[in-house]
């Protein structure tokens, strides 16, 4: 017995640590500097102070009506669309305001995709149309359309179940692999940040699972902002999490902290269930 | 206060391990007073009283246990209720064997009591004292989320430990006086080491108190080495 416990004391190795997610501190890719959105005369943002940590995952969380998806299409100028609605205030992409003058927003929604709740392939576009629909719309030609889509395919694991039949309809395809699909469309354009609004919410559990499985993925090349209602996602894929409240934001922290030890009362009311 | 859950099923489930907390504690406070009692009147039918209650500790931990996992499988808590379950599946064991040592104690009496009935000299029932305060407010502690209370029992332990160490060489220098008090010394030995372990536990309880309401890890930052045996 003596002679196991030496021997195992002396091959032991150092035990290696588990870092936080968040181990380095990242750079800053966008941030929003009092930001105030309007539809009308509602106010649905009131004031949002928010780093985007580049390279890394932030979910926003908050109940309905708090202003999280008006925020997220604020980062990519899709808030100024609808009519009446306007925003003051920065936001930045690398330091430079995406509202100052002179700036093109379909430049700004290049670099900055969107994934929404309901995935929404072309309905009479084929699945290789698809991918390639975001760059057609900017007025792009791929020099390789071929090797374009298959690297698309690939990067949200959709390749190997689509390969023999890109030339079917999107909407063939079962939700997942729609809303995966659709990731791919925007990934296509080569975007530096991807938003996902509620991206898993019309998905069944494993849908989800390989969704979550690919935000994991793609999380460590793109800068992300993924709005949830669904707080255990929220815990499992970010590396932030920041929780809006009636169009302010409450709390900003590493996610870790956050769903153990979060500063904020109305967070931990939020995050516990005790709202309403 | 805090406002209650919106799903008042989980808000009730919760209420319900906390109530089972609550009487897990009460019971080894019971056991501890009732062996320190039993150990200073030398009172056997008190200490086998004692050992009997071991039983319901055990069938506690067990429930607290499957319960604490139902909740996690079920609930996926966050926050302060990730903090209770996670703090309550460790309480549990600290408690179960502060009944162990409880009981063992009580063995100790009925032994000491079969040799020859003398009330315990010297620093015992001052060390005892002192660690049936520290469990009692210990567990006090972490029944009502007194984080404040918690700090205080653990500045208590180095107390304890300057007991045990003063208890021994009195026990000690009792044996190498006289041999044939070698057999009541050997196990007022046991006794305090016991008692030791029992303050340790409640260090531990307070510990988790702190963590339970601040969220904060202070393990191994009060300790101070009790003399071995």
């Amino acid at each position: 017995m003596s002679m196991m416990m030496a021997q195992s004391k002396s091959e032991s190795q150092p035990i290696p640590v588990t870092p936080p997610r968040a181990a380095v501190a990242p750079g800053i890719k966008m941030e929003a500097k009092g930001l105030k959105a309007w539809f009308g005369k509602s106010q649905a943002l009131k004031g949002i102070d928010l780093p985007l940590a580049e390279n890394q995952v932030t979910a926003i969380i908050g109940p309905s009506g708090c202003g999280k998806s008006t925020f997220v299409r604020c980062l990519n100028r899709m808030h100024e669309v609808v009519p009446g609605a306007h925003a003051t205030g920065t936001v930045t992409l690398d330091g430079a305001d995406i509202y100052g003058a002179g700036t093109d927003p379909v430049l700004v929604r290049r670099r900055v995709g969107m994934v929404f709740q309901k995935p929404n392939p072309f309905p009479t576009m084929s699945i290789r149309e698809n991918v390639l629909a975001g760059l057609r719309l900017n007025g792009r030609r791929p020099a390789d359309a071929a090797a374009l889509v298959e690297t698309s395919l690939r990067q949200v694991a959709l390749w190997d179940e689509v390969k023999d039949r890109l030339d079917r309809a999107g909407t063939s395809l079962s939700g997942g692999q729609q809303q995966r699909l659709c990731i791919a469309r925007a990934l296509a354009l080569e975007p530096e940040v991807l938003l996902m609004d509620e991206p898993c919410s019309a998905l069944d559990p494993i849908a989800t699972a390989r969704i979550e499985e690919l935000i994991h993925e793609i999380g460590q090349r793109y800068t992300i902002v993924i709005v949830t209602h669904n707080m255990q996602q929220a815990a499992r894929v970010s590396h932030y999490t920041a929780f809006f409240y009636m169009g302010e934001l409450i709390e900003h922290a590493p996610t870790d902290r956050m769903f153990t030890q979060p500063s904020n009362p109305k967070t931990e009311d939020y995050i516990t269930g005790r709202f309403g | 206060m805090r406002a209650p859950h919106t799903d008042r099923e989980y808000e009730a489930e919760l209420a319900l391990l906390r109530q089972r907390v609550r009487a897990m504690g009460a019971i080894v406070r019971e056991m501890l007073v009732g062996g320190v009692r039993a150990l200073v009147d030398g009172d056997t039918v008190r200490a086998q009283a004692v050992i009997d209650r071991d039983e319901e500790i055990d069938r506690l931990e067990v429930e607290l246990d499957e319960q604490c996992l139902r909740v996690l499988a079920r609930r996926q808590p966050v926050a302060s209720d990730l903090r209770l379950i996670a703090a309550t599946l460790k309480l549990v064991t600290d408690l179960e064997r502060m009944g162990d040592l409880c009981g063992s104690l009580c063995e100790r009496v009925i032994e000491l009591a079969a040799a020859a009935p003398q009330t315990p000299a010297g620093s015992l029932p001052l060390m005892a004292a002192a660690v049936e305060a520290m469990v009692l407010d210990a567990i006090e502690a972490f029944v009502t989320g007194d984080a404040g209370l918690a700090e205080q029992v653990l500045t208590r332990d180095d107390l304890v430990d300057s007991y045990f160490a003063q208890l021994l060489g009195e026990l000690f220098a009792d044996m190498m006086a006289q041999p044939a008090a070698i057999y009541r010394a050997t196990r007022l030995t046991s006794v305090a080491k016991y008692l030791e372990r029992i303050a340790d536990h409640a260090t531990n309880v307070a510990e988790l108190a702190v963590f339970m309401v601040n969220g904060e890890d202070i393990r191994h930052r009060h300790r101070s080495r009790a003399p071995r045996i």
